[in-house]
């Protein structure tokens, strides 16, 4: 609606589009792009904004679009139909050397045959910097991504964590208005992916810079992103903060894609006060809030994550819960998982159906564990279940 | 995949020059090759009257064709020294072809057996020889082979025979002639394919109940027959025209048909029969020649 | 069981072991026998510069030797720039019309009989009424020695990584620029390669040259070709040896430069 208006109005305006788009548009407006290859729909008439300073993630399974439409970000693809807008300029004829915007590559794609000094440099020479300059600017960078001392090495004669820092300088050395990131973690261990992940956000964050990142990994979209891009067949499915994705998934396969979950088909029965019934063969008539937005369909899942269901021997004790209605189903716990940190369990319903449940360890004797066969209540509030429609 | 588009236009760009070239040195010297193998023989400079002239337009073209000669291939036909001489070529082509698996084969196979960074070594000092002048390599046997030559001073010294043996200017030598020159074309796509293949395959064939002999026949022999056709087609395409190595070790009873187009053009200056005799092989060589083409560009290309 | 799948067996080391001796015997033989003082080739009379000294004293045989080394310098080079640029635009050039025509005409070369192509480029040298000599035989090599060259360098630049070029891209480098400043270093090596193998190949060639020069201007191995048909003469080994001891120094040379060049596990490898 909004760039419809600002299209209109800054023709017969004096203010000039530049500035208007300056204060009214996002850094990044992606436009009903599509692209295929072949008879296969890469991307699918996706539509996106991105602010300026923004961290944003874009995830989803592998073959989902995600790294196609980031390069067409970057330039290495033309989209078939639709606007790639950067600071409200259509992007789509600028060739890629020719674009304010960087690309981390997945496989770092550092030249081979130059030390880290001239890797880093490569962009900068290319802008026409004048060498002195470019002296102090990589050295600047060298010392951001803390690499000093190795300025002279080949890309073969460093690890893989440093190979990855030498990329992100190289990238980050052109002050480009957006950074692109694919998979830029996916080749590192576990241990050095999460210190990377604090770095890579303390850095955008110092920059203040808009990163985009490409990732597969929903935990690393929800540790580092201002906002998730769910993608799923080429289209966005949808686009939320951290913490209202995994709260509030808008639909049954982003609520299974991001984290896990238990799922109860059933049928509203009632509703009053925000409170709905919904009766499921399942789990019989479950009790549920309608917090996140208001139900229309009759037929619905409650969706419950595995940690917000509570596992006891005799259920919730009555102070339990606040003043919220509680789900109450008797089980019998059937598999065991310790973790560490958390132990799941699946607990057998009497209908057949199995409830996972998560149950941090928060005490080194764990007192409550529970056993394979031992008779337990699964218990969890109103609250915090979901409604999703089918 | 347009950051490949924005790629492939220079590109082709520089493939203008060797575009021209090729087509100006490779495929049109064909034409000339066709068109004096139609025209007359005769005794002048150069040895052929021609048959029709492209200057001369159309309607000279149109009655030209009126008139073209298939005699020389007529002769080819009907004189039994071509016959001969072009199955004496795929005798030879074939029987070295199948010389050079059973020796090249067993050759790849220890190379690509070898500890990694043997392999580089052991390839090195099959690729050498390759580079070191085929001439002289040819020139190295007729020191060992002729009558008073190494050969015979062993065999005689240990008394495997009495007299000195004739080796020059026979089949034998030939075949051994032909054998080294072109040996390491057999050995290097042998060991490509060999040493591309994927050891664990080998390991579960084995786990699987199969013998080390049963599982080089059934897994390692048909995984590398890619190999084995490039190595086949690399040596048997040039030694059906081979010129040279009969030309120094064989006899001169039965010729090769390198040679009698080598005749007829050298010696007896006759540029149309030689001409028909280039058409006439480079027919026998068009089946090999495209699946050899085939193969390079899978090899080279990939897929896509 | 499993071990003895994959094992060296004393088959496989003996079989490597004939096959090397089997190719290098041969030339060892020759060059020992090109210092022997006899005149007699098959007898041994001592050690002997004697058959350097004759062939650097035969004027005939050392003006081949400098037809030979000059046809192979400049043929190498246009067939090294030729069969450059023609990798190029078959690695990089994606699909274009006449591209497998273009291909045929490369890959061909390769297994073509010589007699053929020799034959045909002297028709045409004749019907463009070119005078025979340095010239039709350098352009003869380059054409085909420049085919060697693609084969050689395509393979590298098929196997390069993409990325690289799309990194150069998006560092600022438009196409030519990211070629020559991020590809181009990395087949340095096979340019290299593929240089020394068409100089090689150039120093071999008997029946193309013999094709397509003219009288007067013989190359080496035409040279060497009618002395071997005559007969072994201790001079030929003593040249045969020289030509190897080149080949030895352009090898060793220019896997130094490809070591140097800092490219890794890239040998000289022609095909």
């Amino acid at each position: 609606m909004r760039d419809v208006t600002l299209g209109e109005a800054s023709a017969e305006t004096v203010r000039p589009l530049s500035e208007a788009a300056a204060l009214d548009m996002p850094l990044l407006r992606i436009e009903g792009v599509a692209k295929s290859f072949g008879n296969f729909r890469a991307v699918d008439r996706l539509s996106l904004d991105i602010r300026a300073g923004e961290f944003f993630a874009l995830l989803g399974p592998s073959g989902c679009g995600k790294t196609t439409l980031l390069r067409m970000l970057a330039g290495f693809e033309t989209p078939d139909e639709g606007r790639i807008l950067l600071g409200g300029k259509d992007i789509a004829p600028v060739l890629p050397h020719e674009r304010p915007v960087n690309m981390m590559f997945q496989n770092y794609a550092l030249f081979p045959h130059l030390s880290v000094r001239d890797n880093i440099a490569f962009g900068l020479k290319r802008a026409g910097m004048a060498r002195a300059e470019i002296a102090t600017r990589v050295a600047e960078l060298v010392a951001l991504v803390k690499l000093e001392g190795m300025e002279k090495r080949k890309p073969d004669q460093l690890s893989g964590g440093q190979r990855q820092r030498v990329a992100l300088a190289r990238s980050l050395a052109r002050r480009p208005q957006v950074l692109l990131l694919d998979e830029p973690l996916a080749a590192l261990d576990k241990k050095l992916r999460e210190s990377t992940q604090a770095e890579l956000m303390e850095l955008q964050r110092r920059l203040g810079m808009t990163f985009i990142i490409v990732t597969h990994d929903q935990e690393e979209a929800m540790t580092m992103a201002d906002r998730i891009g769910v993608m799923d067949a080429g289209r966005l499915v949808q686009v939320a903060a951290p913490r209202n994705l995994y709260e509030a998934p808008a639909s049954r396969w982003i609520a299974g894609f991001v984290g896990d979950i238990n799922l109860f088909d059933g049928q509203v029965v009632s509703r009053e006060h925000g409170r709905l019934t919904v009766s499921t063969s399942e789990a019989g008539p479950l009790a549920v809030s309608e917090l996140w937005s208001p139900v229309t369909k009759e037929i619905v899942s409650v969706a419950i994550r595995p940690e917000k269901v509570k596992l006891s021997r005799r259920g919730p004790a009555s102070d339990e819960g606040g003043s919220q209605a509680i789900n109450r189903l008797d089980g019998v716990v059937i598999d065991v998982n310790y973790l560490g940190g958390v132990t799941t369990y699946k607990v057998k319903l009497e209908s057949g159906a199995v409830v996972r449940s998560s149950m941090a360890n928060t005490a080194r004797l764990n007192v409550d564990a529970y056993l394979a066969g031992q008779r337990v209540v699964a218990w969890f509030t109103a609250d915090d279940c979901l409604v999703l429609e089918q | 995949m347009s950051a490949r588009r924005i790629f492939a236009r220079p590109a082709r760009f520089a493939a203008i020059a060797p575009y021209l070239w090729m087509v100006l040195f490779f495929l049109v010297p064909f034409g000339f090759v066709l068109k004096i193998s139609l025209s007359q023989t005769a005794i002048a400079q150069p040895p052929y009257t021609p048959v029709f002239d492209f200057a001369e337009g159309r309607a000279a073209l149109a009655a030209a064709f009126a008139q073209l000669s298939f005699d020389d291939f007529r002769l080819l036909i009907s004189d039994d020294l071509y016959i001969l001489s072009y199955v004496r070529s795929l005798v030879v082509a074939v029987t070295s072809t199948l010389i050079l698996l059973l020796i090249g084969y067993p050759i790849a196979y220890g190379m690509a057996r070898l500890p990694q960074r043997w392999q580089g070594v052991a390839m090195m000092l099959v690729i050498v020889p390759f580079w070191t002048s085929f001439l002289i390599r040819i020139y190295a046997w007729i020191n060992i082979l002729q009558h008073d030559g190494l050969l015979n001073k062993i065999l005689l010294a240990l008394h495997i025979v009495s007299t000195p043996v004739v080796w020059l200017s026979t089949d034998s030598a030939m075949y051994l002639g032909i054998v080294y020159s072109y040996l390491p074309f057999m050995i290097l796509p042998l060991y490509a394919t060999l040493s591309r293949m994927d050891a664990s395959l080998l390991e579960a064939a084995s786990d699987l109940g199969a013998s080390p002999r049963q599982a080089f026949w059934l897994v390692t022999f048909p995984l590398s027959l890619p190999g084995v056709a490039a190595g086949a087609l690399l040596c048997f395409i040039p030694i059906v025209g081979e010129f040279v190595i009969p030309d120094l070790l064989a006899g001169s009873n039965s010729l090769m048909i390198g040679q009698t187009l080598w005749l007829e053009f050298f010696t007896n200056r006759d540029w149309p029969v030689a001409s028909a005799t280039a058409v006439a092989l480079l027919l026998l060589l068009v089946p090999p020649l495209v699946l050899y083409d085939r193969l390079q560009r899978r090899q080279l290309e990939g897929n896509g | 069981m499993a071990r003895t799948v994959t094992r060296i067996t004393r088959f496989n080391m003996t079989s490597l072991a004939l096959g090397l001796a089997f190719l290098y015997l041969p030339i060892v033989i020759l060059v020992i026998y090109s210092f022997n003082a006899s005149r007699l080739v098959t007898v041994w009379g001592g050690w002997s510069l004697r058959w350097y000294h004759e062939f650097f004293n035969d004027a005939a045989m050392l003006e081949a030797a400098w037809m030979s080394l000059s046809v192979g310098t400049v043929s190498a080079t246009l067939a090294t720039l030729l069969g450059t640029l023609a990798a190029i635009g078959l690695a990089r050039g994606e699909r274009f019309r006449g591209r497998a025509l273009f291909s045929g005409m490369l890959y061909s070369p390769l297994v073509m009989p010589e007699v053929i192509s020799g034959l045909s480029l002297l028709l045409l040298f004749v019907a463009l009424n070119a005078e025979r000599g340095f010239w039709t035989v350098t352009i003869a090599h380059t054409t085909l020695t420049m085919c060697f060259v693609t084969v050689v360098v395509q393979s590298r630049l098929t196997s390069l990584d993409r990325s690289l070029e799309e990194a150069a891209m998006d560092l600022g480098c438009d196409p030519v620029r990211a070629f020559l400043f991020v590809t181009l270093p990395q087949i340095v090596p096979a340019i290299v390669a593929g240089w020394m193998l068409a100089f090689i190949l150039s120093l071999d060639d008997v029946v193309i040259a013999s094709f397509t020069t003219g009288p007067g201007s013989a190359t080496l191995p035409i040279r060497i070709y009618s002395e071997v048909r005559l007969g072994v003469k201790p001079e030929i080994n003593a040249i045969c040896t020289l030509v190897i001891a080149l080949i030895a120094v352009i090898i060793v040379v220019a896997s130094f430069a490809s070591k140097l060049s800092g490219a890794r596990g890239e040998s000289a490898a022609p095909l």
